[in-house]
């Protein structure tokens, strides 16, 4: 137990330097930052100088480890275009993002797990292979052409929710939040349907298949000989069997559905950590980059590890598993 | 007086292929007959694009001002031969959807292509010789697969576009982008081949062929090789469609091809900046036809994997 844990931990540390190299890379070598930093008319004292201040004049080994060094603790640099400190930047956008992507995991939820648990009991019916058809289709659109049609139905056309932007927020200190102006809620609407349509359709096709595995179980054929009703048996004993995976479905989408989200926040302009990325991209402003990049993987990373442990913690045929 | 059961010569590739199971579980299902014939129509009308299309969406000495932001041809105000309407700058919507899905779908075969050739390769000797190579290659697997797709992609075609020469742009772009889509994918196939050549590795047939002298590039590509297709043939039909979207999604988000190249994704981001004033058309249709491409491909692929699967036989 304890070995595989410590395993685990590795593997993520590794999967964290390797991403750091990347970034590391990335910022090095995309455009001389001494370029990029000073003015044409800079002399070549002034050059040397600031080289010498980066430490760009030491080994690549030696730059790589203080790169590493600073991004553990934080500090990720200045951003060119702004000229501001990188962490914070990312910081005051991070909510935007979360929000975003907590609400699209809630419909995601509430949408996908019902559709499920009909399509897994109603097999054989019309509305249950129209679903299951549609769910293709859904896996396939790909999510900004969602976002282009949603704005284009219930913004342009009908005029329900407003296209682009958070609305008003509310400041509470640390954290603002949308969700509690009537404007925020309004607008979270449409980017939050366009990223959860995907996990709509995959979280029914996941329930969808648990059900059917656990509905030929011997459980549920005792349930049903004893004559519990239906109802009850779907959804008090079968659908609880299942919920275990879509949990840990769902935790580990998070991740992806962060990074992703800058898909989203581009149709919607969401003033989220992905339309930062997108307009440092744009602007080549590496050191933006590079942090967005170290953040969501660690995100990323993390979730992944939690999702793992908790696993052999709670199966312990995982423990033996891995090899 | 010979006994009269016809002995036939042997089958063709053909007719080995008509008599099939695939074949017939293809005929026995309606939506992977309508998906395939909605792709091949798909695919030879952006094939035949400078026959079929009215204008050549390239020639800027074609393009017309007073032809532009014309709504389409059912609409008040539509004009032939602007089937489907132009954009601002009085180009044909439909010509651009040809030319552009052609553009997508190179780039789709040719990322699949690439990540089947290194997946492959690196499969197999991961497989085949195990310790350190094994160890190295799918080390770099994992670290790849921990990073969401769509920021490795972008990354790695921002980047490289920053180093491109201006006169290797044209050429330059496309190839970007397929290395970028490739070097994620390549994973998929990789782990597939390694596990099942650690399995033929240990069989009689490759110790028998081993034995004789085969070299070892000539034992894994002939021999290994083929036992291990059937799976790969699944992952690369869902990954053309996968290649696809992320394709589009690049070029939606502006690093992948450039307005002067359009592919679909790229027909999209720039008709997504006339959604407001009413010009819907010049996003809406080719959102439908990436829409078709990529449901197609993907229903294929869906039919595809229930087919070759022995367990639900």
């Amino acid at each position: 137990m304890l070995a595989f844990i410590i395993k685990r931990l590795a593997n993520a540390v590794f999967v964290m330097l390797s991403v750091t190299f990347l970034a590391f890379v990335i910022f090095r070598f995309v455009g001389d930052p001494v370029d990029q930093m000073l003015n044409e008319q800079a002399t070549q004292e002034q050059r040397d100088d600031l080289r010498e201040r980066l430490g760009l004049d030491k080994p690549f080994l030696v730059q790589f480890t203080s790169f590493v060094g600073r991004a553990a603790t934080g500090d990720f640099g200045i951003s060119f275009r702004n000229q501001r400190d990188v962490l914070d930047m990312i910081g005051e956008r991070f909510p935007a993002t979360f929000e975003l992507v907590l609400v699209a995991t809630f419909i995601s939820l509430i949408v996908g797990v019902p559709m499920g648990v009909i399509t897994a009991i109603k097999r054989q019916s019309w509305y249950a292979e129209t679903m299951q058809f549609t769910s293709i289709i859904g896996i396939s659109l790909p999510s900004f052409v969602v976002g282009i049609g949603l704005i284009l139905v219930f913004s342009v056309w009908l005029g329900w929710f407003p296209a682009f932007g958070r609305g008003d927020t509310v400041d509470l200190g640390w954290w603002t939040t949308g969700l509690l102006t009537p404007s925020g809620r309004m607008s979270i609407v449409l980017p939050a349907l366009s990223l959860s349509l995907f996990q709509i359709t995959l979280v029914m096709r996941l329930v969808r298949a648990e059900m059917l595995e656990v509905l030929r179980s011997d459980f549920i054929k005792f349930a049903r000989a004893r004559g519990i009703p239906a109802r009850s048996i779907h959804f008090r004993h079968a659908l609880r069997n299942c919920l275990m995976p879509v949990v840990t479905m769902t935790a580990m989408q998070i991740g992806g559905l962060i990074a992703f989200a800058l898909v989203t926040e581009t149709v919607f302009q969401w003033p989220g950590m992905g339309l930062l990325f997108i307009q440092a991209v744009t602007f080549v402003d590496v050191p933006i980059m590079a942090a967005y990049l170290c953040i969501v993987a660690l995100i990323f990373v993390v979730l992944n590890a939690i999702v793992d442990m908790t696993y052999a913690v709670i199966d312990p045929r995982l423990r033996g598993a891995e090899k | 007086m010979s006994d009269q059961t016809s002995v036939k010569a042997v089958p063709t590739r053909m007719e080995r292929f008509w008599d099939s199971d695939l074949w017939w579980s293809f005929k026995s299902h309606k939506s992977a007959v309508g998906a395939a014939i909605v792709l091949l129509l798909v695919i030879i009308t952006a094939f035949l694009a400078p026959v079929l299309s009215p204008q050549n969406p390239y020639d800027l000495a074609a393009l017309e001002l007073w032809n532009a932001e014309l709504p389409p041809i059912w609409m008040e105000g539509g004009q032939m031969p602007f089937l489907l309407g132009t954009d601002v700058q009085g180009r044909d919507i439909l010509s651009g959807i040809l030319y552009g899905t052609r553009i997508s779908i190179v780039i789709g075969i040719a990322s699949v292509a690439v990540s089947l050739v290194v997946g492959i390769g690196f499969g197999l000797m991961a497989g085949y010789y195990g310790g350190w190579i094994d160890n190295v290659l799918m080390r770099i697997g994992d670290v790849l697969l921990s990073i969401p797709i769509v920021l490795v992609a972008i990354l790695v075609s921002s980047v490289a576009q920053q180093f491109l020469p201006p006169a290797f742009r044209e050429v330059g772009v496309a190839a970007v982008l397929v290395l970028a889509i490739a070097m994620y994918s390549w994973v998929q196939y990789a782990r597939v081949v390694r596990a099942q050549t650690m399995v033929e590795r240990r069989k009689e047939y490759v110790m028998a062929s081993r034995l004789v002298g085969t070299p070892a590039r000539r034992l894994m590509l002939k021999h290994i090789l083929p036992n291990t297709l059937t799976p790969i043939f699944v992952a690369a039909t869902l990954n053309f469609g996968l290649a696809i979207l992320i394709e589009a999604t690049l070029s939606f988000l502006g690093v992948g091809m450039p307005p002067n190249q359009p592919s679909l994704g790229t027909l999209i981001r720039v008709g997504n900046q006339y959604l407001f004033s009413g010009s819907w058309w010049i996003v809406l249709f080719p959102s439908i036809q990436l829409c078709i491409l990529v449901v197609a491909v993907n229903m294929l692929g869906d039919w595809l994997r229930d087919a070759l699967n022995p367990k639900l036989r």
